[in-house]
């Protein structure tokens, strides 16, 4: 065909535009519907990986995917995962958010029915690379130290870095985000203490009429 | 013959989108954090060059001037948003890491300039080429900006190459200075800017001298105006 002799018609320019549009609007609607089942897969896959994180292997025997539900937070609606041994309640799952140096650090925690943290890692964060981002277990095992910890262990007023009389460490050059994740922790524990039947929801009643 | 090989050396050298275009600033300064994570925009940008070339120089013939840019952003966005699907559906791991970036190819105008400067002028195999070579251009100067800021910056090389590649390429991670304080201001944007900036410098340098032993007068840098741009 003589491309060149349409080019003149004003009514080439418009058709050929919609034209283009028309195919790459195509390619996107399949793609989108060839890649929804994996990504909402891959995204299920991540999440399983993040709540395994923070609960030791084997120390549950249920999909904690299965078992999500959705109560009032402190910031609206709080997703909460519930991880049960044997029909008993081992821990509520849910995630805190505060303010960091450079923005908001999600941090997800995983308490036992008796307000003990199992397990607290860093979700998402945009803390400085070589100082901040010490939160971040791949980088720094400082997090890990929070384990076995209650509000009562250590007492309330020592839930602070050293720096502020407290009884954690903060990071040379980097006070303003581990001061964020510690109180963000203390929070979260807070809000267990305040709605730890709302968190537990009915895993609690079935473990404790066995 | 020749020709294909003038295409391959102003794309890895002469006419390097970074070095010599100074486009696509923008994943030049914001990624290049690290070894690893120039690789990974590098590629990415590669793949889509060449896949934004080749359909570019298929239809050059039945698109006229008047709606040329629209229908080459309309491609590339297209292209960008199917790679963005498509890594956040099979490649995962990779996605998170990159993922904030890959919707920045699409305002990356090297894209664009090579549409709009070689494969709308150009046949099929040559601006699949050109694509090719330019992006590889691109991946070399992105890997060595980030290596060089890692460097200075962490004491490392390629550090956490395992979750961009996958672990086989784990090995690529190395500890080059043992115990090594760091030096935060290359990991942050000011960073970029030094790396960017020495770089620039070393090549004139190298051109110059290369120029002057051939004994022609220097020829000022192609510059492709990259006013205004990304």
């Amino acid at each position: 065909m003589n491309w060149q002799r349409l080019h003149g018609y004003l009514s080439y320019q418009s058709l050929m535009l919609g034209a283009v549009v028309l195919v790459t609007c195509a390619a996107l609607g399949w793609a989108a519907q060839r890649t929804h089942d994996p990504i909402l897969a891959a995204e299920a896959q991540d999440l399983r990986n993040n709540l395994s994180r923070v609960l030791p292997h084997g120390s549950y025997d249920n999909d904690l995917l299965q078992t999500r539900a959705q109560i009032d937070g402190p910031e609206g609606p709080l997703d909460v995962y519930r991880a049960t041994l044997q029909g008993k309640p081992v821990a509520a799952i849910f995630a805190v958010h505060g303010r960091g140096y450079a923005g908001d650090i999600e941090v997800l925690l995983a308490i036992s029915p008796e307000g003990a943290l199992l397990g607290a890692r860093v979700l998402k964060h945009k803390e400085t690379p070589g100082l901040g981002d010490k939160i971040d277990v791949e980088k720094n095992p400082w997090i890990t130290r929070f384990q076995g910890l209650s509000l009562g262990n250590p007492p309330v007023e020592r839930w602070a870095v050293k720096k502020d009389g407290g009884d954690f460490d903060q990071f040379a050059g980097a006070t303003i985000t581990p001061r964020a994740v510690v109180k963000e922790i203390r929070e979260g524990l807070e809000f267990f203490a305040s709605h730890r039947q709302q968190l537990f929801g009915e895993t609690l009643a079935a473990g404790e009429s066995q | 013959m020749s020709n294909y090989l003038r295409i391959a050396q102003d794309g890895l050298w002469s006419n390097n989108i970074v070095f010599a275009q100074v486009l696509g600033m923008c994943p030049t300064m914001a990624v290049t954090g690290s070894a690893t994570n120039g690789l990974g925009m590098g590629l990415c940008t590669t793949l889509v060059l060449v896949c934004a070339n080749l359909l570019v120089s298929m239809i050059r013939q039945a698109v006229t001037e008047a709606i040329r840019i629209p229908v080459f952003i309309v491609i590339i966005a297209t292209l960008v948003t199917l790679l963005d699907m498509m890594m956040n559906a099979w490649a995962h791991a990779l996605y998170q890491v990159l993922g904030l970036y890959i919707a920045l190819i699409v305002a990356n105008c090297a894209v664009l300039g090579r549409s709009e400067a070689f494969a709308s002028k150009n046949g099929v195999v040559a601006s699949t080429l050109d694509g090719l070579f330019m992006g590889l251009g691109f991946t070399f100067a992105l890997t060595l900006i980030g290596a060089i800021r890692e460097l200075i910056g962490n004491g490392t090389l390629f550090a956490d190459a395992h979750l961009l590649l996958g672990s086989s390429f784990a090995f690529l991670e190395t500890q080059v200075i043992p115990d090594y304080k760091g030096f935060l201001l290359m990991i942050l944007p000011p960073g970029a800017f030094f790396a960017l900036g020495f770089l620039l410098a070393l090549k004139r340098w190298i051109d110059q001298r290369q120029q002057a032993r051939q004994g022609i007068q220097a020829v000022p840098a192609a510059a492709l105006g990259g006013g205004g741009c990304h």
